[in-house]
């Protein structure tokens, strides 16, 4: 299988590449890990004339942690990077897990957590936790820098808030607050190498028993990643009962929106919806039991 | 355009013109004549291209030949350097008799040193998680999973200092 042909270059600062990327418009794409571009090249599903790589530029490289900013994922980070970083799997433990569980080894160690949520594959396994966590794309282009919440950056299938002549500078997760937690859980048909047939990201804070704040994002259920907004309404400012978690996962279930394909049918989806939500919410709390500061 | 690129392959400066859409699988197997590196599926589902980028495993057939400029590539080839004594995790292929056909052999060992150099004395579990990005259709895994802790122990016997209980 071979490649289209295309033109390349691979410029060492941000601003280089945003140049290059408004003077060449439709044609150019931009390039991280090239784990998903490369792919959908070889199979023809896009022929851009000219391909950008950001692999040399330094600054969208670093993740860097902030105590009142949080933390910041850098576009170009890989998912192996991600994944074993003491700082976030100390803090933020269900972001280094679902990057842990997306691929394999060697696509982890190419392919990053930026392209990731680019690409917008409603089945992306690193979007529902950092919806859930509250995390925002920060964004350069032509205009300047804006910040876009990551629920509403993706638009649909592979269509995101991007303009074409603008780039992902880094993901950013805000401080988690205290008592909180969050929680990944993902289905496939093969473990773990699989991409997920269904995927369920949630965070929520408590006060004493009483649960103040919940996100719960669905993936793999939808033309993008869903929040489930009466689901989490159902928790919300409850002291939570078994009855009211077995209702928010059925509520979850109603309000995702699957489709039959090779990995699943929507009938299956939906009753994992349910399970995984579940398991989310409760394992969200117990984090937030452990989590005094 | 063609971009001039040098990096090194186990160990050697190679400088060469390149067409931007060649993938580095194509620059080794038809330029450089390494056809050691295999290539299966071509979108990073089999891992028969798996070589070692600046240390970190990677498909080749993901991997524009054009990216690796100034980097460090290194491949099965190198693995033996002086072509006379294999490398443990080689030898412990042979003898753990890890190899069908061979086609997902140079794949399988690379991303084996990979794991040794991570983990000196991975469990079968880490090692089944280690060579998730690599498919045999041969051997049902079980002798290749044996060889790999054939050959961590071996390679922690001769070094010994790198072991920590
Ligand atoms: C064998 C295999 C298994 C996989 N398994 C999984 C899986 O289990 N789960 C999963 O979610 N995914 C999986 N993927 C898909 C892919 O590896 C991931 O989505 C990965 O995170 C993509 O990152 P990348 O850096 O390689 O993206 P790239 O391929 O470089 O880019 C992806 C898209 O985003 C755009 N883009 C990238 N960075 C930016 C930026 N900074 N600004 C603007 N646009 C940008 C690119 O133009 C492109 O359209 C798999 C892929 C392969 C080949
Ligand atoms: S040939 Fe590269 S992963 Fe199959
Ligand atoms: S030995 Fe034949 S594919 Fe592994």
């Amino acid at each position: 299988m071979r490649l289209p042909h295309f033109e390349y270059a691979a410029p060492r600062s941000l601003d280089e590449a945003l140049r290059l990327l408004a003077e060449a418009g439709e044609e150019a794409r931009v390039m991280a890990g090239g784990t998903d571009l490369i792919v959908r090249m070889k199979h023809g599903l896009l022929k851009p004339g000219f391909v950008i790589s950001l692999a040399e530029i330094e600054e969208l490289r670093p993740i860097s942690f902030d105590r009142r900013k949080g933390l910041s994922i850098g576009a170009t980070a890989r998912l192996a990077e991600v994944a074993s970083h003491a700082e976030i799997k100390r803090r933020y433990p269900a972001v280094a897990s679902a990057a842990e569980k997306t691929a394999n080894v060697q696509v982890r160690n190419m392919g990053t957590v930026g392209g990731n949520i680019c690409n917008a594959a409603p089945s992306a396994d690193n979007a529902p936790t950092l919806i859930a966590m509250g995390a925002e794309a920060v964004i350069a282009g032509g205009k300047g820098k804006r910040s876009v919440p990551l629920d509403r950056f993706f638009k649909g299938p592979r269509l995101t808030a991007l303009e074409p002549d603008e780039i992902l500078t880094a993901i950013q997760v805000p401080v988690p607050p205290p008592y909180s937690g969050a929680s990944y859980q993902h289905l496939s048909a093969r473990g773990r190498v699989d991409i997920s047939a269904v995927c369920v990201g949630a965070m929520t804070v408590f006060e004493g028993s009483t649960c103040r704040e919940i996100r719960i994002a669905l993936g793999a259920v939808g033309p993008k990643p869903l929040r489930a907004l009466e689901a989490e309404n159902l928790l919300k400012g409850q002291s939570w009962t078994a009855d009211m978690i077995d209702s928010a996962g059925r509520k979850a279930a109603e309000e995702a929106r699957p489709i039959s394909d090779v990995r699943a049918s929507a009938e299956y989806r939906r009753q994992m919806v349910d399970v995984l939500t579940r398991r989310a919410v409760l394992e969200a709390r117990s984090m937030a039991g452990k989590r005094r500061r | 355009m063609k971009h001039q690129i040098t990096f090194t392959v186990n160990g050697d400066e190679v400088s060469i013109l390149v067409d931007p859409w060649k993938t580095l699988n194509e620059v080794l197997r038809e330029d450089l004549n390494l056809t050691g590196t295999k290539l299966g599926c071509g979108t990073g589902d089999c891992g028969a291209c798996t070589i070692l980028l600046d240390g970190r495993s990677v498909n080749s057939c993901l991997t524009l030949a054009v990216s690796v400029n100034g980097k460090s590539v290194q491949t099965v080839e190198g693995l033996a350097l002086s072509g006379e004594e294999l490398h443990p995790v080689q030898d412990a292929f042979i003898k753990a008799g890890a190899i069908q056909c061979g086609f997902c052999t140079a794949g399988m060992e690379m991303s084996a040193v990979y794991l040794l150099g991570q983990n000196n004395s991975p469990d079968e579990n880490q090692i089944r998680a280690g060579l998730s990005g690599n498919l045999c259709r041969c051997t049902g895994y079980n002798q290749i999973v044996e060889a790999i802790s054939m050959a961590a122990a071996s390679l922690r016997d001769a070094r010994p200092e790198g072991v920590k209980q």
